[in-house]
């Protein structure tokens, strides 16, 4: 079954990091990375940019509605995400426990619905 | 007329005995619960129909497991599932034979933790057990839980929705995850027995039947688990508890605590089963809750050979029990027992350290066991209004009576 690891985490915590420790946090998901490729789990992944840069659209009445900012303003923005391809939720959440996001913020998992 | 009912009862036992493994089997590979026990139910409605006629088939379980897997495979054809259908139908295909009959694997293992993953609703982990594995109907489970049928019927269609769409695996967890998860079982099946406890007068046979439903279970799970101590704890702990029910009540229907029961009242053949069981789980050397709770039960039940109960003991297995999972309710028993050990006035200051608990502030058993405390200080006017306060808050009517009796007991001024 294939899952989508949602990263979310205080962008704040970001910031505050040092370029030592950035740099250690960076070197964490290019181990966790490499870790699910190694284990051929790997789907797709990517870190994106801050909340910040985010423009929402929706169409309403028939016109299209253009705002800045992102769809929900929460502290704990989505940071990223990994689709995996995993036997069950367990696994999904095995190794969503290894993601140092789990650490420094929370993954949601989400089953994948399969067309 | 002998012969119909015969079946029947031939069948509700088969149904009995057979119902959550059949389904733990059918549930298994596609995670479709909901699925599996709709198969199986008309499998059993067949079998009704078909088996007074023909009488019971010498492999039943087989017999139940290829009709329903027939229906299972059916029913995919008919309607499109929405998610995986062509995966599901393969595997569904996979299943249609069965490959050995006569051995039909013991999959409700995996079933209940299944039913009791931490991705589950708590609150639906232990009706849901119920359900898919002893085939419990949501609105027996609703009304043994005190719940809605309507709400109770969803929080079961949506456990099930997400064990399917989760993709939550029908296995044993791994030895890593494995002492959360299996408490996380064993927590469920506690619950279901706290529940039926709690209608010690017997008055809806419902809730009484709970306690059975849930110490069966405690007893699959310690046969499929025989090495985990904590499974034989919990059954244990289950088992000395319900050996006491009918003394909890006098011919009258009053209420009796456990230190004035009438001990040839006790189910001596079930505490010797608990205490057997407490000692197999001592043997295994890794102590934990159930055990703890399962030997103050047994601290209790020495009265039984005339022995006086062991209370400095009590007081040592509560510190135990709060090092291992604190809570507020732990504290209270502990404060209880000390007072038979060091005194009323030291019980009183024990309480007083956790009365700003305010999980406590509602809770009668704390108020009860204040005026009972500040009644042997001779502090009669404080006593009488913890004991108001204790009958205020309690539901059951036979206690509230108990609880006036030892109010108005009290001596003047």
């Amino acid at each position: 079954m294939e899952y989508l690891l949602l990263l979310h985490a205080d962008p704040q915590g970001w910031e505050s990091l040092t370029e030592t420790q950035r740099a250690q946090r960076m070197g964490e998901y290019g181990a966790f990375t490499e870790a699910l490729r190694k284990a051929e789990v790997l789907r797709g992944s990517n870190r994106l940019r801050p909340a910040e840069t985010a423009t929402t659209v929706r169409l309403s009445e028939g016109k299209t509605e253009v705002l800045n900012g992102p769809f929900i303003e929460t502290r704990e923005q989505l940071g990223g995400y990994y689709l995996i391809d995993v036997a069950d939720l367990d696994a999904a959440l095995g190794w969503a426990a290894r993601c140092p996001a789990a650490s420094h913020g929370s993954i949601e998992v989400r089953p994948v619905w399969a067309m | 007329m002998g012969d119909v009912s015969a079946t029947a009862r031939a069948a509700e036992m088969a149904a009995r005995r057979s119902y959550g493994k059949l389904v733990a089997i059918l549930a298994a590979r596609t995670g479709d619960v909901a699925g599996a026990e709709d198969a199986l139910s008309e499998a059993f409605g067949v079998a009704l129909a078909d088996w007074p006629g023909r009488g019971v088939p010498a492999n039943a379980e087989a017999w139940l497991l290829t009709v329903a897997r027939r229906r299972m495979v059916d029913d995919v054809r008919r309607r499109r599932l929405d998610d995986q259908a062509s995966e599901h139908f393969a595997l569904l295909e996979e299943l249609a034979d069965p490959a050995d009959a006569h051995a039909l694997p013991d999959r409700r293992l995996e079933l209940l933790f299944a039913c009791a993953h931490p991705g589950i609703d708590r609150q639906a982990r232990a009706p849901l057990m119920l359900q898919a594995v002893l085939g419990f109907d949501a609105g027996a489970i609703a009304s043994a839980f005190l719940v809605a049928p309507a709400a109770m019927g969803q929080r079961l269609v949506r456990a099930k929705t997400k064990i399917r769409q989760a993709g939550i695996g029908f296995r044993v967890p791994g030895p890593a995850e494995l002492p959360q998860r299996l408490d996380s079982v064993l927590e469920a099946i506690y619950a279901a027995y706290a529940e039926g406890w709690t209608d010690a007068a017997g008055a809806d046979p419902r809730r009484g039947n709970l306690a059975e439903e849930a110490i069966w279970l405690g007893r699959l799970v310690a046969a499929l688990m025989p090495n985990e101590p904590e499974a034989l704890g919990l059954l244990s702990l289950m088992l000395h508890a319900h050996a006491r029910r009918d003394a909890r009540r006098d011919v009258q229907g009053e209420y009796v605590p456990i230190a004035a029961q009438d001990v040839s009242r006790w189910d001596a053949a079930m505490i010797d089963e608990a205490e057997a069981l407490l000692h197999r789980a001592n043997a295994l050397a890794a102590p934990g809750r159930y055990q703890l709770e399962a030997a103050l039960q047994s601290a209790h039940s020495v009265r039984r050979a005339g022995a006086p109960v062991p209370w400095a003991a009590i007081v040592g297995l509560y510190d135990a029990l709060q090092g291992m999972s604190p809570s507020p309710v732990t504290a209270l028993n502990r404060a209880v027992a000390l007072a038979q050990v060091d005194g009323s006035i030291a019980a009183l200051a024990a309480l007083d350290a956790i009365g700003g608990d305010v999980r406590l502030r509602d809770y009668q058993p704390y108020w009860a066991a204040r005026a009972e405390l500040l009644a042997r200080t001779g502090d009669a006017v404080q006593a009488r209004a913890a004991y108001e306060r204790a009958i205020g808050l309690e539901r059951d009517a036979a206690v509230r009576r108990f609880l006036q009796r030892r109010a108005a007991g009290i001596d003047a001024p």
